[in-house]
């Protein structure tokens, strides 16, 4: 039963088929069959989930019927949950409990949600494989040999092994769209501003946006539904009606203009990504769509320009970190200095040291202007590209990433490490929503169809997301070892 | 030849808003280390700023007070360095776009000219906490208390040229943020802390090096930092040396001021706009709204004073320093109809008691209804402006009123004529010696003999007639 998508286990809870108790016992016995080999969660909450999960059977018992009461849930280790362990992937975090939850936890509880544990990540969320995580590698359910995906590698590995139905993420160049294409599910990142970021630890905190992972758009519109809204402790939450998601499934695709910029993924894709990426917009196509080709400009500026002000954010958000207050702090510090330097060289790990560089010199006197200013230059030429091109399309498609999940370590070098967000980094830079729903397979690996929409457009996305899941099954193909653990327990 | 100092100020005044810059924590004064530190004050992973809309309009009244443009599109920036009392390792701050924009202060000066000083730019930034190094051993602790109080730094140009000026302008500005209520302006506690910027040069030559003197905290150390510090740069420029721009310490103890340590001047702090709050957009209601609701600032006040009341320049100055003066004074000339005598008894007796108890003029023993009541007796005649001297410090004593002090002690003034004719035969009597001089032409001697009657009507006759007839008397 675990591989039913939140939808289906919503009304089996409804019917009385299952229990949120045996839902819940379920998830966390394939937890500890499937997790020692992929290595999806830092932590377990097998205790409070357990008890979630009987008091929303008597929620249920009373006649609550919200969507998701009783649906088990996994939260990125990004998000603060009170005194659960939170790391962000960090030795600098290994041992923070949280005094508070995220604004995102504490709406998915009172939504009923049971929350399983704290899924794996790439450390601050900085990486595209899951191997910068200080927690260890994450195995792809499709081929533990090979990488989930990242930043949300964690998250993405568990919702597509079946040890969770769903799961929060978040996304700042790509971090919830890719593992969700590599790991053959559906990713969303709404547009900056819809889901509040208080209590997610900021990695760059104007392109840090949660979203979700689930098996189907129709998942992910239950969960947002719960996420989205103002939120008074973030200012950069946008104070704009939320719309009803799943009210908004219904419309098909005939008339829907797609925009499709060629020239931006003529290059660079794997054989058999092309191929499918081309099927699934013919797939459209057929469905009454009508495919127009747009041009980005700029588009291929996006990943320079977000290696600036992503890591110069970081940079300064990262300066908390200093063995004073709280989190890992180096033995006997000589003094103040010394206390600085070996608490963070110690607790951070070589991709998150190589960005606070980076970022440190782009904000240094005498370099600001040639790389943090024109980097925001760029950014705003990227954006005006988008609404031009929002002026003659209602969604623009094409590929999540390049190609399929890698094996590990297949990627040293930290340049080619950074191209994989090739096709995700523009959406953050210009804050729109982007979806990443499964289409087909490439030597048996999944790739994703990434499909943008216009300024809170999360409605437009979900609903064209949702529509390709009708015309297609990819969503549904599971991979092996869920398959298997499915057959064991049978 | 002559050299000229060339001072700027940088003022950092806390804010008396309730809460902090970016949280809702309390800002009260002496709470326990560390108890008025939220989750977002201890920097904890995943906190936001939430800007205090008070703080904002109290920057803004500022900016209107001193006729300042107001930033329509006010930016934070980060501010960047490590410190154990800056919590986020960075402060937000201002730097591009600040809330007040250019505007101008005059200043008075003691010999009564007024100079208008630039202000360059004021903006609003959150103060750090506080490193405590005296209580533990080998350890420093830290409170968090400070971290986020609400800052405006004011920025002045380098118009001031002497230290005096220098303490005339910030007493200006004190005044100015006590009126508008928006600081208590209390130095000893740090709600007003000083950076001076000093440098000197030939008259007509271009500015010289400068040096920075930190965190001066009072009016009288400002003025010996400078001008300690003039009378340095003069001696290494006289010596045929060179300034070296850098941050100094001012010593009170030594009364010199000294190089910070390299260590604690950081360079580079890499500003860059605050990622997790908006542009703050200040419309015109808002600064309208804002600016229907500013007082009369002390500048307005002086010259009303001055024409109202019929008061100079130098009363009506020294009475509208602070607003809380100005308040007392107005209510004690309302009260007894006579604005000179108010003035006069105002900043000379209850000045003296007050600096004699050294306490403000909000905690004055002696109330402003109080003193207005004196005032009217002396007027009517009641009592003599001497007894009335005893009255105050009576008054000053204890609850009981003008009247019943006077009553009791029977301090009324004798202006019956048939009692003081008896008392001058007295002292006529009594003092014959003197009175033949003053006959003779000695007329200092009658002041003697006034005194003489004073005292034994032990002060309550009225002087002028005793005067006066005494004169009758003895030249008759």
């Amino acid at each position: 039963m675990q591989n039913l998508t939140v939808t289906e286990l919503s009304a089996e809870l409804s019917r009385g088929a299952i229990s949120s108790v045996e839902l819940t016992r379920a998830c966390l016995d394939r937890i500890g069959r499937l997790n020692p080999e992929l290595n999806a969660f830092i932590t377990v909450c097998e205790e409070s989930a357990l008890a979630q999960a009987a008091a929303a059977d008597r929620a249920r018992a009373e006649g609550d019927e919200r969507p998701l009461l009783g649906i088990p849930l996994a939260h990125k280790d990004i998000f603060c949950t009170r005194d659960t362990h939170t790391t962000c992937g960090s030795r600098i975090l290994q041992d923070f409990l949280p005094p508070y939850d995220a604004t995102v936890v504490e709406k998915l509880r009172q939504a009923g949600t049971v929350m399983l544990g704290k899924t794996n990540m790439d450390e601050f969320a900085m990486g595209s494989s899951n191997e910068s995580s200080y927690f260890g590698a994450v195995g792809n359910p499709h081929d533990p040999g090979r990488v989930p995906g990242g930043s949300s590698g964690g998250s993405a590995a568990a919702v597509a092994a079946g040890l969770s139905p769903m799961a929060t993420g978040t996304d700042t160049g790509g971090s919830i769209r890719q593992p969700a294409s590599f790991c053959g599910i559906t990713g969303f990142k709404p547009s900056y501003g819809r889901v509040s970021r208080w209590g997610m630890i900021a990695f760059a905190s104007s392109l840090d946006q949660a979203g979700t992972l689930t098996r189907s758009a129709a998942d992910a519109a239950l969960m947002m539904q719960a996420m989205a809204g103002l939120d008074p402790r973030d200012s950069t939450s946008v104070d704009r009606p939320v719309e009803d998601y799943a009210g908004a499934l219904g419309k098909p695709v005939n008339g829907l203009r797609v925009g499709v910029p060629r020239p931006h993924f003529a290059k660079g894709l794997s054989p058999g990504v092309e191929r499918g990426i081309h099927a699934a917009l013919a797939e459209l196509e057929r469905a009454g769509a009508i495919l127009i080709d747009i041009d980005l400009p700029n588009n291929h500026l996006s990943v320079p320009a977000y290696y600036v002000v992503a890591p110069a954010e970081a940079s300064a958000n990262l300066s908390r970190y200093d063995g004073v207050r709280y989190g890992y702090r180096c033995e006997s510090p000589a003094d103040l200095e010394d206390l600085y330097t070996r608490t963070r060289s110690e607790g951070f790990g070589d991709e998150v040291k190589r960005r606070i560089l980076v970022g440190t010199y782009a904000l240094s006197a005498g370099y600001y202007d040639a790389y943090y200013r024109k980097a925001q230059r760029i950014r705003r030429l990227i954006r005006q590209d988008f609404i031009d091109a929002f002026r003659q399309v209602d969604v623009i498609a094409g590929p999540t990433s390049p190609h399929v999940a890698f094996p590990h370590g297949a990627k040293a070098d930290p340049v080619e490490m950074y191209l994989e967000d090739i096709f995700t980094i523009a959406v953050n830079l210009a804050g729109l929503p982007g979806i990443s729903v499964p289409a087909g397979f490439e030597e048996g690996l999944p790739f994703g169809l990434q499909i943008i929409g216009p300024d809170f457009g999360e409605a437009l996305v979900l609903n064209v997301a949702h529509q390709f899941q009708q015309l297609t099954d990819w969503h549904k193909r599971l991979p092996e070892t869920a398959a298997q653990a499915e057959t064991g327990e049978n | 030849m002559e050299w000229e100092a060339v001072i700027g100020l940088e003022v950092h005044v806390q804010l008396s808003t309730r809460s902090k810059l970016f949280s809702g924590t309390s800002t009260a004064f002496g709470a326990g280390p560390n108890t008025q530190a939220n989750i977002y004050d201890l920097a904890m992973p995943g906190t936001l700023p939430v800007l205090n809309g008070e703080a904002l309009r109290m920057a803004v009244r500022f900016g209107l007070a001193i006729d300042a443009e107001i930033g329509r599109h006010s930016i934070f920036d980060r501010k960047n360095y490590f410190y154990p009392d800056l919590p986020k390792g960075y402060q937000t701050s201002q730097l591009d776009y600040p809330v007040v924009g250019r505007g101008s202060i005059v200043i008075n000066l003691e010999d009564g000219t007024e100079k208008r000083i630039g202000v360059t730019r004021a903006h609003m930034e959150e103060d750090a906490g506080k490193s405590l190094h005296e209580a533990f051993a080998d350890e420093t602790g830290i409170d968090l208390n400070r971290a986020g109080t609400p800052l405006l730094e004011i920025v002045s140009d380098p118009d001031l040229r002497s230290a005096k000026e220098a303490v005339a302008y910030l007493k200006k500005l004190h005044s100015i943020v006590r009126y508008l209520d928006i600081s208590d302006g209390d130095m000893s506690q740090g709600s007003m802390r000083c950076d001076a910027n000093v440098s000197i040069r030939r008259p007509g030559a271009d500015l010289g090096t400068r040096t920075e003197i930190k965190n001066v905290n009072s009016f009288r150390f400002v003025e010996k930092a400078i001008n300690f510090e003039i009378r340095r740069q003069q001696d290494v420029l006289e010596d045929g040396g060179k300034i070296v721009q850098e941050t100094r310490l001012y010593d009170s103890v030594r009364d010199e001021t000294r190089p910070m340590r390299g260590k604690e001047v950081a360079n580079d702090y890499r500003y860059f706009p605050e990622p997790d709050l908006l542009p703050v957009e200040i419309g015109e209601d808002l600064i309208k709204q804002i600016r229907s609701e500013l007082p009369e600032l002390p500048d307005a006040r002086k010259r009303r004073f001055a024409a109202e009341y019929g008061l100079s320049a130098y009363d009506a100055g020294v009475l509208t320093a602070s607003r809380e003066m100005a308040d007392y004074f107005e209510q004690v000339a309302q009260g007894c109809g006579d604005a000179k005598l108010a003035a006069n008894w105002v900043s000379v007796e209850l000045q003296a008691l007050l600096n004699r108890e050294n306490l403000d003029i909000a905690d004055s023993p002696v109330s402003a209804g109080n003193l207005a009541d004196l005032i009217l007796r002396i007027r009517d005649r009641t009592i003599s402006g001497k007894i009335a001297k005893t009255v105050f410090e009576q008054l000053a004593e204890g609850p009981q009123g003008v009247d019943e002090i006077i009553e009791k002690q029977g301090l009324r003034q004798v202006t019956d004529e048939g009692e003081i004719e008896k008392l001058v035969d007295r002292v006529i009597a009594e003092n014959a010696a003197q009175a033949q001089q003053f006959r003779d032409g000695k007329q200092q001697v009658l002041g003697y003999l006034v005194g003489q009657a004073m005292k034994l009507s032990r002060g309550k006759a009225n002087p002028a007639q005793v005067n006066e007839l005494l004169r009758d008397k003895l030249q008759s």
